[in-house]
C-alpha cells in the first residue's frame, strides 16, 4: 500500500511537472506578480503601511497555494473522470483513496517549492527579515492552508466537464484572490470588494498569514483558522455530495 | 468452466434500456467476441463485468466473485475506450504504476515484449502513434497477470499493421491460458480472433457460436453476410413484437 501511494504521488507529480501550462500558470505567475508588485514597487509604502514586498509575501503565498491546489484537483480530476481515465483505474485493483491522497500530495509539495521561492525573493530581494520561527510558522501557515482549496478543487472536479474545467477555475481562482486583497492589500480596494472579502477563504488565509508575520491584519487569528475550518468543512461535504452524484450518473 | 457470467442482466439509463436480459458466458481459455451495431449494449455488458456500473436486475459474476470486488479486479485487466490518458507520463512509469496495483505483476521485460514496446519505453504517452498508445493500454490490461482481459474495442481507429500486432498479442495472452472478452464491430476481427462470437443487438444476444456457426446460422459464406442476415432477422422479429 505505502509503495502505491508513493509511486500514485510520485506519478502524479511528474505529470504536472512536465505540463507547460500547469507550471506556467501555479509556479511562475506568482512569482512574476510578486516581483512586479513586491519587489519593483517596494519603496513606495504608503505611511502606516509594512513595504509591499513584506505584505505581499504572505498574500501571494497565499495565492500561489490556491493556485497550485486549484489546478491539480479541478481541472486534474475533471479530465481524467470526464475522458475515461479514472474509469480505467476503478476497474483495476487502484485503492480509490491512493488516487486522492496523489492529487493531495501533489498539491502540498508544490505549495511547498512555490511557497519557498516567494520566500527566497523575499528574503534575497525584498529585505523581508523575520527570526527563523516566524518564516516557519508562515510556510506551515501556508501549506496548510491549502486544505479548503482541495475541497473547492474537487468540487470543481466533480462537477465540470473535462474541457470547461480550466475556465471554471480561472473564473473562481483569479476574481477571488483580487477580492482578497491577494494581488493588492485590501485597503487598496474598493469598498464593494473589501466588503465581500470577509465572505472567502482565500482572505482569512491571507489574513491568517499576516497576523502571523505580525504584519496588520483584520479580525483574529482564532477567527480566521475557525473560518478556514468551517470553509473546509462546507466544500468537503458539498464535494462528497457532487462526487456521490456524479458517481451515480457514471457508474450507476 | 465460466469465468465470467451474465444472467438475465437487464440494464436502464432512465428510459432506455441499454441491455434487456443478456446471458453471457465466458469460459476458461477461450476468445469471446461480443459483436454488434453501436448502440447495442456492448459497452454496457462489458462495464458491468468490470464492476463500473451495476446491472438493474440479473446478475453478474467475475470468477464468482463481484466484479466491482477486489478479488475480481484483481484477477482482470482491460481495455476501454479512454478520451485522455495522460500524456506527460512516460509508457515505463504507466505500467510501473499499474502494475503495484496487482499482488503479482508481470516483470517490467515480460510485458514490454508481451505489448510489444521495446524501443519506446522512455518515451512520453503523448509523443506515441495511435498504434503505440493501444499497445501501452494493451500493456496496463495484462501488466497485472490477469487471468481475464475485457477489451472495448481495442482496435478501433487503428492501421492494419498495428491492428494485427494487437490481435498477436491477443492470441499470445490466450496462449498463455487467458481468457479473453472482446467487443467488436469489425466482423473480420471476431473471425480472425474469436473462438466463439456472441451478436448483440438492441440490448439482446441474437445469435451465439462459434464463427463457423454464426455463418450457418445466416445462411452465409462469410460472417459479414450472416451478420447483416442475422440483424435483418432480428428487425423483423422485432417488427412483429411490436
Amino acid at each position: 500500500m505505502t509503495r502505491i501511494l508513493f509511486l500514485e504521488a510520485k506519478t502524479e507529480f511528474l505529470k504536472l511537472l512536465r505540463m507547460r501550462a500547469y507550471v506556467t500558470f501555479t509556479l511562475l505567475f506568482p512569482l512574476m506578480f510578486y516581483c512586479f508588485f513586491g519587489l519593483a514597487m517596494s519603496t513606495q509604502s504608503a505611511g502606516h503601511f509594512p513595504p509591499m514586498s513584506r505584505y505581499l509575501l504572505a498574500t501571494y503565498g497565499a495565492f500561489a497555494v490556491m493556485g497550485v491546489t486549484l489546478y491539480a484537483f479541478g481541472v486534474g480530476v475533471a479530465v481524467e473522470r470526464g475522458l475515461g481515465w479514472l474509469q480505467l483505474k476503478r476497474a483495476s485493483p487502484m485503492p480509490a483513496a491512493a488516487y486522492f491522497f496523489a492529487k493531495f500530495a501533489v498539491s502540498l509539495a508544490f505549495s511547498a517549492i512555490v511557497v519557498a521561492a516567494l520566500f527566497g525573493l523575499g528574503a534575497g530581494f525584498g529585505g523581508v527579515r523575520m527570526p527563523l520561527t516566524q518564516w516557519l510558522a508562515l510556510y506551515v501557515t501556508l501549506l496548510a492552508g491549502g486544505a479548503p482549496f482541495c475541497a473547492l478543487g474537487l468540487i470543481i472536479g466533480s462537477l465540470a466537464g473535462p474541457n470547461s474545467a480550466s475556465p471554471t477555475v480561472n473564473l473562481i481562482y483569479l476574481p477571488m484572490s483580487i477580492c482578497s486583497g491577494l494581488w493588492m492589500p485590501l485597503p487598496f480596494l474598493p469598498h464593494a470588494m473589501q466588503s465581500i472579502a470577509p465572505l472567502l477563504p482565500s482572505y482569512h488565509l491571507a489574513q491568517l498569514a499576516l497576523s502571523v508575520m505580525n504584519a496588520p491584519s483584520q479580525g483574529t487569528p482564532f477567527d480566521h483558522l475557525q473560518a478556514l475550518a468551517g470553509f473546509t468543512f462546507l466544500f468537503a461535504g458539498i464535494a462528497w455530495f457532487a462526487h456521490a452524484r456524479e458517481s451515480e450518473k457514471m457508474y450507476g | 468452466m465460466a469465468v465470467a457470467e451474465l444472467k438475465f442482466v437487464t440494464k436502464s439509463y432512465g428510459p432506455v434500456r441499454a441491455l434487456r436480459g443478456v446471458d453471457l458466458t465466458i469460459d476458461a481459455g477461450e476468445i469471446l467476441a461480443l459483436l454488434g451495431p453501436n448502440g447495442a449494449g456492448k459497452t454496457t455488458a462489458v462495464r458491468i463485468l468490470l464492476g463500473l456500473t451495476e446491472a438493474t436486475s440479473g446478475r453478474a459474476s467475475v470468477f464468482g466473485y463481484e466484479p466491482s470486488s477486489m478479488d475480481a479486479r484483481v484477477r482482470r485487466g482491460a481495455m476501454l475506450q479512454i478520451g485522455k490518458v495522460p500524456e506527460t507520463i512516460k509508457v515505463r512509469e504507466h505500467i510501473e504504476l499499474f502494475s503495484a496495483y496487482y499482488p503479482n505483476p508481470m516483470s517490467m521485460a515480460q510485458i514490454v515484449a508481451a505489448a510489444g514496446l521495446q524501443g519506446i519505453e522512455n518515451r512520453l504517452f503523448g509523443e506515441l502513434s495511435g498504434g503505440q498508445k493501444q499497445r501501452v493500454l494493451f500493456a496496463l490490461a495484462i501488466c497485472g497477470n490477469p487471468q481475464l482481459l475485457c477489451l472495448d474495442e481495442p482496435t478501433v481507429g487503428l492501421d492494419v499493421e498495428a491492428r494485427r500486432a494487437l490481435w498477436r498479442s491477443i492470441r499470445a495472452f490466450q496462449a498463455r491460458g487467458g481468457s479473453v472478452l472482446l467487443t467488436t464491430h469489425y466482423l473480420d476481427e471476431a473471425d480472425a480472433l474469436a473462438n466463439r462470437i456472441a451478436v448483440i443487438a438492441e440490448g439482446r444476444i441474437v445469435a451465439q457460436g462459434t464463427p463457423a456457426e454464426i455463418k450457418r446460422r445466416g445462411d452465409a459464406e462469410d460472417l459479414e453476410d450472416a451478420f447483416l442476415a442475422i440483424m435483418s432477422e432480428t428487425q423483423n422479429t422485432l417488427e412483429e413484437v411490436l
